[in-house]
């Protein structure tokens, strides 16, 4: 089966299944297919840094908790009616959330990436992994926004037109954005910067002998990867109606890596297929066993050494050249 | 009374300084000789404790409950590295990165599966309770005194072993070059075994130590494999001079922020807001430090190959 019609497939699942669900009453799937959309868009983010840039950022957790905690202070201000500047009062509107948490995260990654990119290999992603570290322990240690207790969002926040709070339209949100980003993403890997991008992933010394700067493009790839993931994490927020530093932490980071990696890496799709797998592994092997990451470490341990085009390498037979 | 506490401090944050250095020497020396990021380190760490708290509980002996945790976590660091570093030596540092957290998400649970999800507690024997006179003027805990000599006696002992004996010198000559050691004969992929079983060594014996002072659970070894990497970062990856006082300073820098941070504060701010903040600075304190380096010096401290 050749990957164009396995990915097809994948959206078709996507889109179709959580309706079914819709339909026969069991709201629990619809919830467990909005959190796949949502994972799988904080995949495509970091896959668009690391699959295709070659940049192992191991503090992707940073933009998806910064898009988790923009959203959570945001909500909590309007909801106490507690000006956040004066004159501000927080919103609870999606359409003003989504772009603010995007551009604070893009910020803090425009500060990240500027000092992270001076290193390469092992120190980028130690770098990377301490500045996530460092969010992740001010969140805890700063009490104004719960610190270690985390931040409810009471209700869940709006969007003109839409009951947010029935779960199959909070899905269509969800769902329609990950489309939207996979779209952009694989217009992006197709144009001229994509071209740079990925050029420069596999060699970067002939790049720059051409005349493209290379710290540019890097950094531009690294800002736009932090904002697909902060989206994500403003959309996971609000899923779960609350934020913790958990969002911070580095098995976070670590988790969307997994999602990017068994699905496959550099793949468009394979966010979506890693995430599905991995929240399939955990909806299945959670109700048969309460060790189920013993099974997902042993899942991608195997993936890792024995299976390198991941879940969707495997199912299209398809090489993807390196 | 203000110089006794900081002399206290100081202790500490030599104390934490001295086990960092036990879990970075291992960290850095795998680095350094195979070329290999390994996050499992803390879950050697944390089997260590495991191994030391079951075994003391067993036989009552707290000596044979850290030689269990050294043999036991030498052992483990051996099946992996021969069940899947080497594998990975000649890989990309991300499918390192990957491969190794799946080991610490199979061994975190294999030790819930053993030992169920409640922290073990362990008792140190009794020679090592209460405090002793230091200098006539400071009461200091005996066993944490016991843990920095031990820590600095096994650190000179890593010295020796690295720099003044024969496996040493071939330890040192794989990490040089690794293709023209094997040529002259070496056995290379017996000292990468070993080298890889002595880090977890030296990790599972941090971890008894430092399990005997707090609990034994299932998270205990990535806080520490964090603060361990940093440390690595700071002193230069492949670098056991580096690891050493890297860790020092972390430890150092840590305890002491967070012992005086907020009063520093307090001078020119709020009192409230100068506790606030100064607790937060002091948690990201060796975090900001490492970036601080690595800006001015983007290969550590000590470059290893320099």
């Amino acid at each position: 089966m050749s990957e164009k019609y396995l990915n097809r497939i994948m959206i078709a699942l996507l889109v179709g299944l959580p309706w079914l669900a819709h339909w026969l009453d069991e709201p629990y799937y619809v919830s467990l297919a909005t959190r796949i959309a949502i994972l799988a868009l904080a995949g495509v983010g970091l896959n668009l840094a690391l699959g295709l840039g070659g940049m192992v950022s191991f503090g992707h957790a940073a933009f998806f908790g910064i898009g988790g905690y923009v959203t959570g202070i945001l909500a909590s201000h309007a909801f106490n009616s507690e000006p956040i500047i004066s004159g501000f009062m927080g919103t609870t509107h999606m359409l003003i959330i989504w772009p603010l948490a995007m551009l604070i995260a893009a910020i803090v990654a425009v500060f990240i990436g500027l000092l992270s990119l001076r290193t390469s290999g092992v120190y980028f992603i130690m770098i990377t992994l301490a500045f996530a570290q460092m969010i992740y322990y001010f969140s805890i240690s700063w009490p104004t926004y719960g610190g270690e207790d985390g931040l409810p969002i009471y209700v869940r926040n709006g969007f003109p037109g839409l009951n947010t709070l029935q779960p199959i339209q909070f899905f269509m949100i969800c769902c329609t954005l990950l489309l939207i980003t996979l779209w952009g993403v694989s217009r992006l890997q197709n144009s001229r910067f994509g071209n740079a991008l990925q050029a420069l992933r596999q060699n970067e010394t002939r790049v720059t002998s051409i005349g493209i700067n290379p710290l540019g493009i890097k950094l531009t790839a690294f800002v736009i990867s932090a904002t697909i993931t902060a989206l994500a994490g403003s959309l996971f927020a609000d899923l779960n109606r609350f934020v913790s530093p958990t969002m911070f932490s580095w098995h976070t980071s670590g988790e969307i890596m997994i999602f990017v990696i068994l699905g496959g890496l550099g793949r468009l799709y394979g966010p979506l297929a890693g995430a599905g797998l991995f929240i399939l592994c955990e909806a299945l092997l959670g109700g048969w066993t309460e060790y189920w990451q013993f099974f997902l470490g042993l899942l991608l341990l195997g993936v890792v050494l024995f299976a390198r085009g991941g879940l969707i390498g495997l199912l299209s037979r398809e090489q993807k050249n390196a | 009374m203000g110089a006794i506490l900081f002399l206290e401090q100081c202790l500490n944050g030599l104390q934490l300084g001295i086990m960092l250095f036990l879990m970075a020497a291992g960290l850095t020396l795998i680095f350094g000789v195979m070329g290999l990021i390994n996050l499992a380190h803390g879950s050697l760490y944390m089997i260590g404790a495991f191994a030391c708290a079951a075994v003391a509980s067993w036989t009552g002996s707290f000596t044979l409950g850290l030689v269990a945790s050294v043999v036991v976590a030498a052992a483990a660091g051996a099946l992996i590295e021969i069940g899947v570093m080497r594998r990975l030596y000649q890989r990309e540092h991300l499918d390192q990165v990957l491969a190794t957290f799946a080991l610490i998400l199979i061994s975190s649970e294999a030790m819930r599966w053993l030992f169920g999800s409640y922290p073990l507690y362990l008792d140190v024997p009794e020679i090592f309770y209460g405090a002793i006179n230091l200098f006539g003027v400071l009461q200091y805990s005996r066993y944490r005194l016991f843990i920095i000599v031990l820590g600095l006696l096994t650190a000179v002992g890593i010295y020796l072993l690295i720099n003044k004996t024969r496996i040493g010198m071939r330890i040192r000559a794989g990490a040089a070059d690794r293709q023209m050691t094997a040529a002259l004969g070496i056995n290379i992929s017996l000292i990468f075994t070993l080298v890889f079983a002595l880090g977890a060594a030296l990790a599972g014996f941090a971890g008894a130590l430092v399990g005997s002072i707090q609990s034994v659970d299932i998270g205990m070894g990535e806080p520490v494999l964090i603060l361990a990497f940093v440390v690595v970062v700071i002193g230069g990856i492949g670098s056991i001079r580096g690891a050493l006082v890297g860790a020092i300073i972390v430890g150092m820098v840590d305890t002491l922020g967070r012992g005086y941070l907020p009063q520093l504060l307090q001078l020119i701010l709020d009192p409230v807001f100068a506790n606030t903040l100064g607790a937060a600075l002091a948690s990201i304190a060796i975090y900001l430090l490492m970036i601080i380096i690595l800006i001015f010096k983007p290969q550590g401290l000590f470059p290893a190959h320099g």
